[in-house]
């Protein structure tokens, strides 16, 4: 399909991903920048394979058909660390060796020059997300909530081109849950990416606004997780 | 479950007292002696004497830097090794394959896999006779120093060929955490490439886990006696060989000269560790300052290829070593320049059996009880810390491991002569003893990993429903753990077999294993029954691990959730 080529934002073509040869999932579409598309599934859809596979991360063993684009440029064969895709996981996983600073300074890209300059970047960041002041904190003293907004800003400094989120919500309180999403998804928008959410929370997809994939599962449900019944992705809303 | 009163329970006491008793016996035992008290011997009054003598011995400074360098490269080159392979290819296929050849030559004791080095690169070896006489134009073995060589590259070669699968291990059980897998993905996902993943945001994770394994290697290979014999330097040898000649002189005065150079050993091992610990201070301050950098090397193949050769030669050498073990005891007569042997003859091995029976009867008996006590004690000292995650005394851990930090001459010489005195030595109670101060720490290391992270919802949900702290042990906890418990008894089989130096000192020569006469017969030349020996150390240890892999595959065969994940 050459005309992905020339479409901005993500483009997941034909998209399929097997195990041991029983098809786990199909998918076929496009988020433009700016635009979140939902994911709903219950565990052992294929959700976090599907994120594996747009990420470069795929498990030797399961096998996928397909191509991924970004703004025109075909991932499909590109190692993890080319892709520039930023990927939110579950829990926050800062990098508990490191301060909050350290952490954000991480994921600036090395031809931003000058520790100074750098470090004031990472200082907006926090400031950005509210946590002014927090640079010097050891990150495991922080919140879940806090957590998780540091481990936003760290993937958005490595300026991705896209952002893949696997349940980062899952991990926060009700309370917390509706600002950090709100955040998440604010800033995303602003800097015009196309997000891809999973999750398996109703909310988190009206939060999100824009298409929801729902991932079916039809395995009989009887502990043996070996044989994958075929299932199929279909119906948008 | 246990309340917390601040105080150690028995178990925790007890194995103190076992571990931590020899030792600081054995180095009151060494340091009197070094300073001229030996009453035993008529020596009453205190001197440095013993001391001068010691630095008045010719190449006594040679010795000292042999032991120091040779230990220290072997060391840092064997963890640098391990380091470059896991950091350029965790996580793939090569990776999980060359992890199935590296487990099992953990079980190799020291001693075999010298020898079998040994017949690998002596002038008479395999690789200069798969190269001659054809491209050497050699039809004698060449008069070339490759063995026992000055500068002591061979012992080097061999103390590498043995703690790669040690620290490569104990790296692979440091890797086994939750989220592992997750960092590596957020770190590509930033950009960074796999080794500056591993290096900058893995190893930092990691490294508290394998710096105290790295410390007993340094210890152990600045002050190894049976590599040293082996594959060592001669004129003069190391250090610690060195003293193992003056102890055994029937001159009895040089025993304080010994004890003396005991105290060296000590403090030329200790030395070597404060070296260490200095770079590693150095490295972990340059590696913080690069955290922030952002510099993402993503070009790191050239870094990974060398990393995989390094691991490949090192699997490759132990390999071959082991395969010539095989090959020279079926061997009846294998002339110089020949690949193989001209005959072969089983019959050989036979009487060897049958002369060795006593000493093979030996082994089993030590490296069976060793190994049962430590990993019978090291579970109760675990279970007695109840169901909390950390353990409660840190000074405890430093107990535990102090055998391994320890040079084993330094104390081995003072607690042989606690043993004469108490009519001890040459018993196989005397022995035990000394093999447990060693295998216990490797049986806890083994263990308490596993323990920890056993989910104490188990035991709770046991609890719940009214089980005692016995029920939930021997029918919870136990069962569960039942793989990891028979890799430690595994684990501390192999280190007991591997004794060689308490074996030799408490011992007395009236205790004799497979892997002292071993060492004994490859110094004498006699190269198949030296083989046949050296196949025999490993040959239990070996059926150690491969029980270990086999009954809980067995005993659990209709339970999905406790097979291997990988």
């Amino acid at each position: 399909m050459p005309e992905a080529l020339d479409r901005a934002g993500l483009t997941l073509e034909a998209v399929s991903i097997h195990v041991d040869g029983a098809p786990l999932l199909d998918i076929d579409c496009h988020i433009p920048p700016g635009n979140i598309l939902t994911i709903m599934g219950e565990s052992g859809s294929g959700k976090s394979s599907l994120l594996d596979f747009i990420a470069g991360f795929l498990k030797p063993a399961l096998h996928a058909e397909g191509r991924i684009f970004l703004n025109g440029k075909n991932l499909t064969d590109l190692p993890a660390q080319e892709r520039h895709i930023g990927l939110m996981f579950q829990s926050p996983l800062l990098f508990p060796h490191m301060s909050v600073m350290q952490n954000l300074m991480f994921a600036i890209p090395a031809r931003v020059r000058g520790r100074q300059h750098r470090k004031e970047i990472a200082r907006q960041a926090l400031e950005d997300v509210g946590l002014n002041g927090f640079g010097d904190r050891d990150p495991a003293t922080l919140s879940g909530g806090q957590q998780t907004r540091v481990a936003l800003m760290r993937t958005l400094l490595a300026q991705p081109m896209a952002l893949l989120l696997d349940e980062p919500f899952s991990s926060l309180d009700q309370a917390r849950r509706a600002e950090v999403r709100e955040l998440v998804f604010c800033q995303a928008r602003k800097n015009d990416l196309p997000v891809l959410l999973v999750t398996h929370d109703e909310e988190d997809a009206l939060a999100a606004g824009g298409l929801v994939h729902f991932l079916d599962n039809h395995k009989n449900n009887n502990g043996c997780s070996k044989v994958q019944q075929p299932q199929i992705s279909i119906a948008k809303r | 479950m246990p309340k917390s009163t601040g105080r150690p329970d028995i178990a925790t006491v007890l194995v103190t007292i076992l571990l931590a008793g020899p030792v600081l016996a054995g180095l009151a035992g060494t340091i009197l002696p070094a300073f001229g008290y030996l009453p035993v011997l008529g020596y009453r009054t205190f001197s440095i004497e013993p001391f001068r003598a010691l630095f008045n011995m010719p190449g006594i400074q040679i010795s000292i830097l042999l032991s120091f360098g040779t230990g220290l490269v072997a060391s840092i080159l064997s963890l640098a090794i391990v380091l470059l392979f896991t950091a350029g290819w965790s996580g793939t296929r090569t990776f999980v394959r060359l992890t199935r050849f590296l487990s099992p030559l953990l079980s190799v004791p020291h001693a075999a896999a010298a020898i079998g080095l040994a017949f690998l690169i002596a002038p008479s070896g395999f690789l200069v006779r798969l190269l001659s006489p054809w491209a050497t134009g050699w039809t004698r073995p060449p008069d070339l120093l490759i063995l026992n060589d000055q500068a002591g590259i061979a012992m080097t070669l061999g103390l590498v060929a043995k703690e790669v699968p040690f620290l490569f291990l104990m790296t692979l059980a440091a890797l086994n955490r939750p989220h592992i897998r997750d960092f590596y993905k957020s770190g590509a996902s930033l950009g960074y490439g796999r080794m500056s993943t591993f290096i900058k945001v893995i190893l930092p994770q990691i490294y508290p886990l394998i710096r105290l394994p790295m410390l007993a290697v340094i210890a152990y290979a600045t002050s190894v006696v049976d590599v040293a014999h082996l594959l060592g330097p001669t004129t003069p040898p190391p250090l610690a060989p060195r003293l193992i000649g003056w102890m055994n002189d029937p001159d009895l005065s040089k025993r304080l000269m010994a004890s003396a150079g005991a105290l060296l050993q000590l403090f030329v091992s200790g030395v070597s560790l404060i070296v260490y610990l200095l770079l590693e201070r150095g490295v972990t301050l340059w590696l913080k300052s690069r955290f922030e950098s952002g510099h993402r090397r993503r070009q790191d193949a050239a870094a990974r290829q060398a990393g995989l050769w390094a691991m490949s030669i090192v699997v490759a050498l132990m390999t071959v070593s082991i395969v010539l073990l095989v090959v020279w005891t079926t061997a009846k007569s294998w002339w110089f320049p020949d690949v193989l042997p001209q005959r072969w003859s089983l019959a050989r091995m036979m009487d060897s059996f049958g002369t060795g029976g006593p000493a093979l009867l030996a082994t089993l008996l030590l490296a069976i009880s060793a190994a049962g006590i430590a990993t019978a004690l090291t579970l109760w000292v675990l279970e007695g810390r109840g169901f909390r995650k950390k353990p409660r005394h840190g000074w405890l851990n430093t107990y535990i491991f102090l055998p391994l930090l320890l040079p084993q001459i330094s104390f081995l010489f003072g607690l042989q002569t606690l043993f004469l005195g108490a009519d001890l030595s040459g018993t196989m109670e005397a022995v035990l003893l000394a093999h447990l101060i060693f295998v216990f720490p490797y049986a806890f290391l083994a263990l308490s990993d596993p323990w920890n992270r056993l989910d104490p919802q188990y035991a709770k949900a046991a609890a719940s429903i009214g089980a005692s702290r016995a029920r939930i042990f021997w029918q919870v906890q136990l069962p569960l753990l039942l793989r990891p418990v028979l890799v430690t008894f595994a684990v501390a089989a192999a280190v007991s077999v591997g004794q060689y130096l308490p074996t030799l000192m408490i011992g007395a020569g009236r205790v004799v294993t497979v892997t002292t006469e071993s060492v004994a017969l490859a110094s004498g030349g006699n190269r198949q029954v030296a083989a046949l020996y050296a196949l025999l150390q490993l040959v239990i240890p070996l059926s150690g691990f491969v029980l270990a892999a086999l009954l809980p595959s067995l005993v659990f065969r209709n339970r999905a959730a406790m097979r291997l994940e990988r």
